[in-house]
């Protein structure tokens, strides 16, 4: 028999709208605060008003009295049952894991910390109580900045670690030797180009605020949470109380949005579990939007200390980078790991011989950070390519033309870099060639000359990104030698109903990706079914209980192969009963257009994937050795990582007397490989490169230097919406993932990663006549306008 | 989050609501359209122990022909203000001015008069109704009475109506033979101005014969531009003339610093703006 390995003619390819969205978009659904159980007690949490403090008592007796409490407690009073927060990627042997108390003990560490915690019967009474908790703080030291923290005589965030240093991390070619020295390619250098940039602070903003309802009943405990990573919650969960994993079941319901924020085990899960537990009832915490903001962990905050040499001609000959990145007051799951997953990347698509990356993890009393879509890789990218162009400024010559002279060429494929990875594939010309056709790079160069030329107060600025990433995490192998605690794998499991309906259980846990959709299309064509016979469950660790969870544009690279790999299991379970019905010899039998059909005999009879489940349903005359059941499963643990890229070119006009940005175009072309779904692949483009571009000119989070959050609501923390946004055309290039039965390579970060720098190259050579060199993002209108200033005072050309 | 607890009554009448807030004194507040209310009690950065609804008062709804001037009920919302036909004929500067504010949903329910009570210094409309010479119709404890704009507003977030008293309607002359304009500056679609400028101006043979420009959030309040006003008039309708007179946006302002915007940089945007404010209103 063969499994034909065709591009399926049928649903793969195909704009499927998607079968999740009417429940999603109308709420009608489970999202988790619209659970109710019988009994179900509210919980409030008093965060802490304090950057940094010991606390020195906590008088809970009023909130006690309050109407409609059922109790109050704080972490002293549950320090036997919450255990502690995990932390599960120590980057180095050294790296400092402080204790991490999900309600605190005796020492707050960033503003919003818990505190203290109110058990009411309606929410509105427990928040309420919450204004009668008086607690007593003793204020201490804030340390906000990375390179303060690090200074001799810092105040400690950790007293016992004796540093604010959380780990330094360190991958250099040379050493590796998968390339040379950059301190000599630095020595030898012709051109040496050196550049600090800001990764500001971000906070994921996603739609849904968190919510967790737990459940005891007996011994065992249910958790509904709004989370992107329900298995590995239900593990930490176990590991972190003591509670044993097998009475333990975790539900991520409907989940709306994530962004990597959601990629967490957080202090308000640990302090609900704790509650539910200590109460012996049902309780529900349901975070306000002030609450995520100030607490959900924030992402990026990195300073990058680049430094690029080149030959004259252009020919880049070292990259290094050095990096401080910020973990806040604690550490998030993964957070050490978050620019490690970046360490691979300053390289990008280019042919750097020799390459150096350190990275040094600092505790500053901020909210942690952790992932945020692309996690590492924007910052990576952000900065190789903003640095490109600071090369192209210094050699005079185009940017495009400076990336052609160095990236890799689609012949040369597989390459292997000198920070140690091996690119599958990739045609850089070729989106790059689409892209300028669809931006008319020309034309806008020729009216950005006439606008200098004649002094135009809105100047126009053009901006490149030629990007490439790793996505599909994660080849298990490279997570343990990188200390992560877990796999990458992923796993799927198929169950074909006897009326040959599909039920798919999957390990990944969708936030509103659409793998609903996109995995039917799949089964469709694996197995011959309908699209609208599959249904797709995920999220609840007693129905899958396998899985690794979604982020790292992970979920359709990896946990779409175990699908594969699944339904071909299901195939082959099919084919002895398929040829029992058509009396034939199975290896007679092909698998083809969604049927058994004998080989080379076109309009025989045939027989589905349906008939082959009613006759395993009724087995009332199987042959021997055929089992009852067609479901079969499979998990997969991919030997690399897969590589997409692409070019996005952004126009935009910059109004030197205030210094208004406006993107006024912006071209995508991506190379994701194979596309299961285009529609659904052109929104994770549109929202991804939404958000990179809300990075380059909106968002900042900020801190007094009290260390208050000072952009705690949407009026200060400015997202954009669509009416900010510009039109955002779209093209692909496809270039399979080679060895991967989809050939798809992943798509939900791409966008994010490959905007931000397109979009502040374009202000940064809108303004290089000023003088101007670099702008500091969000590219705010003052901050432009600040800019141009201090070009000007500096001896800039000026206008 | 949960606003604290509060007691709540729908005013019947006028003359119900002022009882309403007289018995409840400092501690009462009008709630209008609730957009800029609610937000602070939900925050639990106010927490009145009386709110006094006027949402059941259609006669404090609609914009209505008063001869030279309209008088736009206190409830009237945004969106209704930006496509009446006789605020476009009348006073489209208004128009103007209310389809800046936040975004649909917000000018569904926000108010005219909310707005104008606010006194937000970043909110669009005090400047507006500043530049237009609009009189506030007041009634409180001790009756009816009118309060122009240029009295009304009289420091951050503090207007002239007192414990009790609820502005009914607005009243706003109409203007004839002039052209207007209101530019705004603001980094996201549904924000406030970081810096906004009300411009009406009256032409004459190729010269501006009268001009009126109020600046939003330059100070504490909105803020009449009188040094532009005078160079403006008589001035030739031309871009030099304009630019020249724009550069006194400054006399009179005190821009603030916060967490939008420091105060140099509105300095660096108040002349740029009121420029081109008066050159789209004027047609130069
Ligand atoms: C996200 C967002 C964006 C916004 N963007 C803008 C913007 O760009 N520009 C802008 O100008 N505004 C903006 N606003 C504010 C909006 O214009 C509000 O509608 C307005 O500020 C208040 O009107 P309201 O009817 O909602 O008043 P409410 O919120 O109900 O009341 C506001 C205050 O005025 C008092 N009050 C209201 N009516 C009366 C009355 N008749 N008599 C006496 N006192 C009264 C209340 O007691 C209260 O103190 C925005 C609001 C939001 C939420």
């Amino acid at each position: 028999m063969t499994v034909t390995e065709q591009r399926p003619s049928g649903e793969v390819g195909r704009d499927r709208r998607r079968k999740e969205d009417a429940r999603l978009i109308t709420g009608r659904t489970s999202w988790t605060d619209n659970l109710s159980l019988p009994g179900m007690l509210h919980l409030a949490i008093l965060r802490s008003p304090m950057a940094h403090a010991r606390i020195t008592g906590i008088d809970v007796t009023a909130a006690r009295g309050a109407p409609g409490v059922v109790d109050v407690f704080t972490g002293p009073d549950i320090a036997d049952l919450q255990g502690a927060m995990p932390c599960i990627w120590p980057v180095t042997e050294d790296t400092v894991l402080p204790v991490y108390p999900p309600l605190a003990l005796d020492e707050v560490r960033h503003a919003g910390e818990p505190v203290a915690v109110v058990a009411a019967r309606d929410r509105a009474s427990a928040l309420d109580a919450l204004e009668l908790i008086e607690v007593g703080y003793e204020p201490l030291p804030v340390v906000l900045d990375m390179e303060a923290a690090l200074a001799d005589g810092a105040p400690l965030v950790h007293e016992a670690a004796g540093t604010n240093r959380c780990y330094t991390w360190i991958l250099d070619s040379a050493q590796a030797g998968t390339g040379g020295d950059v301190a000599r390619a630095e020595a030898e250098a012709e051109v040496v180009v050196r550049r600090r940039f800001i990764q500001q602070r971000l906070i994921p903003a996603f739609m849904e605020p968190r919510s967790t309802v737990v459940d005891p009943t007996g011994d065992q405990i249910t958790m509904w949470s709004s989370t992107q990573v329900p298995h590995v919650l239900r593990i930490l969960l176990s590991l972190g109380t003591g509670m044993p994993e097998h009475k333990i079941r975790v539900i991520a319901p409907d989940v709306g949005g994530g962004f990597g924020g959601k990629l967490e085990v957080t202090p308000e899960e640990f302090i609900a579990f704790a509650a539910a537990r200590r109460l012996h009832k049902p309780v529900k915490f349901t975070e306000s939007r002030s609450e995520a903001m100030l607490s959900a962990h924030h992402g990026r905050d990195q300073v990058q200390d680049i430094t690029v040499t080149a030959r004259r001609d252009g020919t880049v000959t070292g990259m290094s980078a050095k990096l401080l990145a910020n973990m806040g007051g604690y550490l998030g799951i993964i957070a050490p790991g978050i620019p490690i997953l970046g360490a691979f990347m300053y390289g990008g698509i280019y042919k750097f011989p020799a390459y150096r990356f350190e990275c040094t993890g600092v505790f500053t009393t901020t909210t942690k950070t952790d992932a945020y879509r692309g996690a590492g890789r924007p910052e990576a990218t952000f900065a190789l390519e903003r640095i490109m162009d600071e090369l192209a400024a210094e050699l005079d010559m185009d940017p495009l033309e400076l990336r052609r002279r160095n990236w890799i060429d689609s012949s040369e494929f597989p390459f292997t870099t000198a920070a140690g990875l091996t690119y599958d594939s990739g045609d850089y010309a070729a989106a790059t060639a689409r892209a300028t056709e669809l931006f008319g790079y020309d034309a806008l160069r020729q009216e950005q000359a006439a606008r200098r030329a004649s002094g135009d107060p809105v100047q126009l600025g053009i901006g490149v990104s030629t990007y490439t990433e790793m996505c599909g995490l994660a080849p298990s192998r490279v997570l343990g030698q990188l200390r992560y605690a877990a796999g990458g794998w992923e796993s799927a499991a198929v169950r074909v109903l006897p009326t040959g309906k599909v039920e798919v259980v999957t390990g990944t846990s969708p936030h509103g990706q659409g793998h609903e959709t996109a995995w039917s299309q799949i089964v469709a064509d694996q197995l011959g079914v309908g699209f609208d016979d599959v249904e797709v469950l995920h999220g609840d660790t007693r129905t899958s209980h396998k899985g690794l969870d979604t982020y790292g544009s992970r979920s359709l690279a990896v946990g779409g192969i175990a699908l594969v790999n699944a339904c071909q299991r299901v195939v082959e379970k099919a084919l002895p009963v398929a040829a029992h019905l058509l009396e034939a010899d199975p290896a007679d039998l092909e698998f083809a257009e969604g049927a058994f059909r004998v080989k080379g005999a076109p309009g025989a009879a045939t027989k589905t994937m349906a008939d082959c489940a009613f006759a395993v349903f009724q087995s009332h005359d199987l042959p021997d050795g055929v089992e009852s059941t067609l479901d079969a499963d499979a998990t997969y643990d991919p030997e690399n990582f897969s590589y997409p890229h692409g070019t996005h070119l952004c126009a935009v006009e910059v109004d030197t007397e205030t210094g208004m940005v406006k993107v006024r175009s912006y071209v995508a072309v991506d190379d994701v490989g194979r596309v299961i779904n285009p529609l659904i692949v052109e929104g994770q483009v549109h929202g991804g490169v939404a958000q990179g571009i809300a990075q380059a000119l909106f968002e900042e989070a900020r801190y007094d230097e009290d260390g208050n959050l000072t952009t705690g609501t949407f009026v200060e923390y400015t997202i954009p919406s669509s009416a900010d946004l510009p039109d955002i055309v779209t093209d692909r290039t496809e270039t399979p993932a080679p060895g991967h039965p989809l050939g798809a390579k992943g798509v939900g970060e791409a966008g994010t990663i490959a905007s931000t720098p397109a979009v502040v190259n374009a202000v940064v050579d809108a303004l290089r006549p000023m003088g101007v060199t670099d702008v500091r993002m969000p590219c705010t209108p003052e901050r432009v306008w600040s800019t141009i200033v201090a070009a000007r005072a500096a001896g800039g050309e000026g206008r | 989050m949960i606003p604290a607890a509060f007691d709540y009554t729908k005013a019947a009448s006028v003359e119900d609501a002022v009882t309403a807030l007289a018995a409840a004194g400092d501690d009462g507040k009008v709630l209008a359209g609730g957009q800029s209310l609610l937000p602070m009690l939900r925050l639990r950065l106010a927490a009145p122990a009386m709110l006094v609804d006027l949402g059941g008062l259609a006669e404090l709804r609609g914009v209505h022909d008063d001869g030279d001037a309209l008088r736009i009920g206190a409830m009237t919302t945004h969106d209704e203000v930006m496509r009446d036909p006789l605020v476009h004929e009348h006073a489209p500067l208004i128009a103007q001015a209310a389809e800046t504010v936040g975004d649909r949903q917000i000018r569904h329910l926000g108010t005219f008069g909310g707005s104008l009570a606010h006194a937000d210094p970043a909110g669009d409309l005090p400047g507006v109704a500043l530049a237009l010479d609009a009189v506030m119709s007041v009634v409180g404890p001790s009756g009816v009475r009118d309060v122009p704009a240029s009295d009304f507003f009289v420091d951050y977030f503090t207007t002239a109506l007192g414990p009790g008293d609820v502005l009914v309607s607005v009243r706003v002359p109409k203007l004839t033979g002039w052209s207007t304009h209101y530019e705004k500056f603001h980094q996201l679609a549904q924000s406030w101005s970081v810096v906004g400028v009300a411009a009406a101006v009256r032409r004459s043979n190729g010269s501006i014969a009268e001009a009126r420009v109020a600046l939003t959030n330059m100070g504490v309040t909105p803020v009449r531009a009188r040094g532009v006003e005078e160079a403006l008039t008589g001035a030739p309708a031309t871009a030099d003339a304009v630019a020249d007179a724009a550069a006194r946006a400054l006399e009179g302002a005190s821009p603030l610093t916060d967490g939008t915007a420091s105060a140099e940089y509105r300095t660096q945007l108040a002349p740029v703006l009121t420029r081109r404010a008066v050159m789209a209103a004027g047609g130069v």
